[in-house]
């Protein structure tokens, strides 16, 4: 019998047809909710539309004990479903190889992703990114998404950064404490690629009708509130011009910050 | 109103370096450290000049009167003449009980100079010879007072010829010592001899002393002394020829002052750079200069709070001063400056360099941290070093539940106050345990808990075992709970000649890289290995053997977290392991660093190495004592009895006189209880000390029992885990 990662995409109704159709024929539904946040769901509303219990699982099940959900899956159809698209952000391909070493046929049912969302909402072409990494807290210190940072801008390519989120502990990062980190990193590191006069843009809630994007100096954007997580973050690189005019109008960029990067 | 003139006489003292000596005492127990003190500050007009001998000054716990032993290190300042100068002599006193070695270690940092006294009846004892190592290891120039000579008159009834020749062989056996333990480029001036009066001999309880010089000075001869016994006159020989002016005439002449001292040890005992400022002013004792002053000792009391003792190498410390407090990485302001006059604090405006001061407002600082003024950059002292390590532990709690917070109080005072308490709470059982470095040890904490009022249960004494391997094992796989970080790790038996290293600290966690390589390479380390180090925790070594992994640097903290983990807590019987070598051979780690945190790596290291040592043929290794006894013949069957009924091993055995030496080894565990067997067995005739000896494998038919019951005791299953349980499917 199948294991099916059915992604809940970026919102309540995120989900594709396919996926509900799935959670609804399966005999057993499996959701974790560790690995992001997607606004305004809640699990009785899903356990409404799909029609049957679902059972939210935590980190420590998945990585240490799977035994449980694989052990149903090769008796009965199991669907585990994942925030985004499901081997995107956080890889649950770990499990699904464990599944396939016990026989068990696994299948994707994809959905809206915050890779491709991010870019979409901010106008940038998705072509023209480079490597992501994730702002982890303080308490993780690293200087990896900095690192990240320069070798893109370099190549004049644009920087997604998504931002340390902890169900365990009930915390998401927001984009300011995310730009104190990475302004600390600067102040360290001296690459001057995130300097309080850099154009960044900050995307809240992206695949949400409630979503925001903001793109303006990074100065700015420290201080503005952007409401629930969750958050990112988006160093562009040089800007294509259509990339460009999209950030003024979607955006809201100050014209002489942006024409500065168009080429 | 004679003590205020004498804090007077003091504080103009203070500011003249070259008539200041800074100095302690050490002795074996009851050789008479603390009557000669009492004497000595008798003679400084503190206390009456007949109470000394009687009112043990420097003892002011209640239970160092019924020990008759000395505890807590205490400090003095005191004022003598001498050739028509006034001298200022600040006398830290040191405890002369072997449970308390760390106190000794301690305090030796504060002091250019120490008086080792030495009962002329009992000769050189093991705790002699440990002071005194440990003194001249600290660079501590030794002078030799020879106690009791009274009892060679008396009680032994020797001629003046015999007793000569008895001095004569206590000196060859002292300086035996130096040329030994102390550094080579002074070994041979610090040698003691009777003609330069480095030498002194008398009787503290009798308030009287000899020496070549003041026989000169005064006239007399050792036959008049002994003379006056026979006559019934010794009353007369404490005014005669007085121990205070002896012994202090010798301090004075002998051991070096602060400035002289500075200048030799400074460069020693301090890491940082002679030539900066802080360093010019360090080695001249300069008072002017910006301040630096260790702290060795720390009470905290009831109305002051943390009263933090130390010796100050420069500058002047005065209240409202700023300082930084360079382990602790804090800044803290001197609140109240104090001098000591035995156990009473005296409050004065300031204290320049080259003196031992008392300060409060230090809340942060612990026994050997470094005070700098700030503004000033430059590293602290060397941590302190100690020669023993925690061997036994007692589990204690409230007899009423209610007290439990107080008691936990209690317990942080006392570790705060003397770092060779460990305590740690019981996860399991919620137990406190503390652990001490002898059974009399943690009497002493038991005994401080119910003098603040708490009514306490303690457990039996509990030996503290190490775990160990004994063969290599591995390289076993571990994974992180997301299974996206690998890493390969083995386990072995490291050298015993690297384990020496650690226990000498020529090897340390701190050490620059490169000294730590060369080292490890002269000890036969292959070169990669030997560079890699990434930490040293206990007798135990963590190394990255890893090749161009990426971001092991952005790891490499909760790596040696995980190793920290395993060699605090062995997978045996959670004691602390003993001469592991972990080699990280190979890791994988993922690309974004929220999928590498602590909570992923610590566990992937932590499991192969629990599983490494399991598959490494653990063993358990048992702390043993190394046991002297010295007893008449008639009572040596009664002693080796004891010995051998505790599973002690006998190594040596020597005859003096009618006085057998006999030298054991002794495991921790059969030695509670040990003074009321040897005490009823000999009929109380034998003199015995024991101190910390060494590690070794407990006997095979010992090994399963020990684990089982030690097991239980922490509340764990009996069987110990087996390596599979840590290894991945």
């Amino acid at each position: 019998m199948p294991l099916i990662f059915v992604g809940l995409g970026l919102e309540r109704a995120g989900i594709s047809v396919r996926g509900l159709e799935e959670a609804r024929r399966a005999d057993a539904v499996y959701a974790e909710f560790y690995t992001s946040i997607v606004p305004r769901l809640s699990v009785e509303e899903l356990q409404q539309l799909i029609g049957k219990p679902v059972r939210v699982v935590d980190r420590k099940t998945v990585e240490e004990n799977p035994d449980e959900i694989l052990r149903r899956a090769k008796r009965e159809r199991v669907v585990f479903l994942v925030p985004g698209d499901p081997m995107v952000a956080t890889t649950h391909v770990d499990l699904r190889l464990r599944a396939h070493r016990m026989n068990i046929q696994t299948e994707i049912v994809h959905a809206g992703s915050i890779l491709s969302a991010v870019a979409g909402a901010a106008g940038l072409q998705s072509y023209k990114f480079g490597a992501s990494a994730t702002i982890p807290f303080p308490d993780n210190p690293s200087s990896r998404p900095y690192e990240i940072l320069v070798q893109n801008k370099q190549r004049g390519l644009h920087t997604l950064l998504l931002l340390d989120f902890r169900a365990e502990e009930e915390r998401a990062m927001t984009a300011n404490q995310a730009i104190e980190i990475m302004s600390g990193l600067e102040r360290k590191h001296g690459k001057k690629v995130f300097l309080p006069e850099t154009l960044a843009v900050v995307v809240a809630r992206v695949g949400d009708p409630d979503a925001r994007v903001r793109a303006a100096m990074i100065r700015e954007l420290a201080s503005q509130d952007f409401g629930d997580p969750p958050h990112s973050l988006v160093v562009p690189g040089a800007l294509h011009f259509m990339e460009g005019e999209a950030l003024k109008v979607f955006g809201g960029a100050p014209a002489d910050v942006v024409d500065q990067l168009v080429r | 109103m004679r003590r205020y003139k004498h804090v007077e006489e003091i504080i103009k003292l203070m500011w003249k370096p070259e008539r200041i000596r800074n100095i302690g005492i050490v002795a074996h127990v009851d050789h008479g450290k603390t009557t000669l003190t009492d004497s000595l500050v008798a003679a400084s007009g503190i206390i009456s000049f007949d109470l000394a001998g009687e009112q043990l000054f420097t003892d002011f716990l209640d239970i160092e009167q019924q020990r008759g032993i000395t505890v807590q290190t205490a400090a003095v300042s005191l004022a003598h003449t001498y050739e028509g100068n006034e001298y200022l002599i600040n006398l830290l006193d040191t405890p002369g009980h072997v449970d308390f070695s760390g106190d000794v270690t301690r305090a030796l940092r504060a002091i250019d100079g120490v008086i080792v006294v030495m009962d002329a009846v009992e000769g050189i004892m093991p705790q002699t010879e440990t002071v005194t190592r440990q003194a001249l290891q600290e660079r501590t120039k030794p002078v030799l007072f020879i106690n009791k000579v009274d009892r060679l008159i008396t009680e032994l009834k020797l001629s003046p010829e015999e007793i000569q020749a008895r001095f004569a062989k206590l000196i060859t056996k002292f300086n035996e010592l130096i040329r030994r333990f102390a550094p080579k480029d002074v070994a041979a001036d610090w040698m003691v001899n009777v003609e330069n009066g480095s030498v002194a001999f008398g009787s503290a309880k009798e308030k009287w002393a000899i020496s070549i010089p003041q026989m000169k000075k005064k006239n007399i001869s050792f036959k008049d002394i002994y003379q006056a016994y026979q006559e019934g006159r010794q009353a007369e020989l404490a005014k005669l020829t007085p121990l205070y002016e002896v012994v202090l005439d010798m301090v004075i002449r002998h051991l070096p002052d602060p400035k002289a001292a500075q200048q030799k040890r400074v460069p020693v005992l301090w890491k940082g750079d002679i030539e900066s400022e802080i360093g010019k002013a360090m080695l001249s004792a300069d008072p002017n200069g910006k301040l630096c002053m260790v702290i060795t000792d720390i009470v905290v009391d009831e109305q002051a709070g943390v009263i933090s003792t130390g010796r100050i190498f420069s500058g002047t410390v005065e209240k409202g001063k700023a300082v930084k407090l360079l382990n602790a990485k804090q800044t803290s302001k001197i609140q109240q400056v104090s001098i000591y006059m035995g156990p009473d604090r005296v409050i004065v405006d300031k204290v320049p360099a080259g003196n031992i001061a008392a300060l409060i407002g230090m809340k942060e600082a612990v026994v050997g941290e470094t005070l700098m003024e700030e503004g000033v950059d430059a590293p602290g002292f060397e941590e302190l070093r100690y020669i023993s390590e925690p061997v036994v532990t007692v589990a204690i709690e409230p007899k009423n539940f209610q007290e439990l917070p107080k008691l936990v109080d209690r317990l942080n005072k006392i570790a705060k106050e003397d770092p060779n308490i460990r305590v740690k709470i019981n996860e399991e059982t919620g137990e406190y345990l503390v652990s001490g470095m002898g059974e009399v040890h943690l009497e002493i904490v038991e005994y401080k808990l119910r003098e603040a009022g708490l009514e306490v249960k303690t457990s039996e004494p509990i030996v503290v075992y190490r775990e160990t391997v004994t063969k290599h094992a591995g390289p076993v796989e571990g994974k992180s709970p997301n299974r996206h970080n690998r890493f390969m790790i083995s386990v072995e038996p490291l050298e015993p000649e690297v384990i020496k290293a650690i226990e000498d600290k020529r090897i340390t966690d701190d050490q620059d890289r490169k000294e730590r390589a060369a080292l490890l390479r002269e000890l036969g380390w292959d070169t990669h290995l030997a560079r890699n180090v990434i930490a040293v925790v206990g007798p135990n070594v963590l190394i990255n053997a890893t090749k161009g992994v990426q971001f092991m640097r952005d790891v490499q903290d909760y790596i040696i977290e995980a190793f920290k983990n395993v060699v605090e807590e062995g997978p045996l019987m959670r004691e602390p392991c003993r001469g592991l070598k972990v080699i990280i051979e190979d890791a994988m780690l993922h690309e974004d660093s929220v999928h590498r945190g602590p909570a992923q790596i610590i566990p992937a290291v932590r499991r192969p190495i629990l599983a490494c040592v399991l598959l490494g043929d653990p063993i358990v290794l048992e702390p043993l004592l190394k046991l002297e006894v010295k007893v008449p013949q008639e009572f040596m069957g009664g002693a080796t009895k004891v010995i051998q009924g505790r599973r002690g091993r006998i190594i040596d055995m020597q005859t003096e006189e009618d006085i057998i030496v006999l030298q054991a080894l002794l495991p921790v565990a059969n030695s509670f209880g040990l003074a009321a067997d040897l005490r009823s067995e000999t009929e109380g005739r034998a003199i015995w000390a024991t101190e910390f000896a060494k590690f070794e494998k407990l006997p095979p038919e010992l090994q399963q029992q020990v684990i089982q019951n030690t097991r239980k005791r922490k509340g764990l299953k009996p069987e110990p885990p087996k390596p599979e349980e840590f290894m991945e499917k």
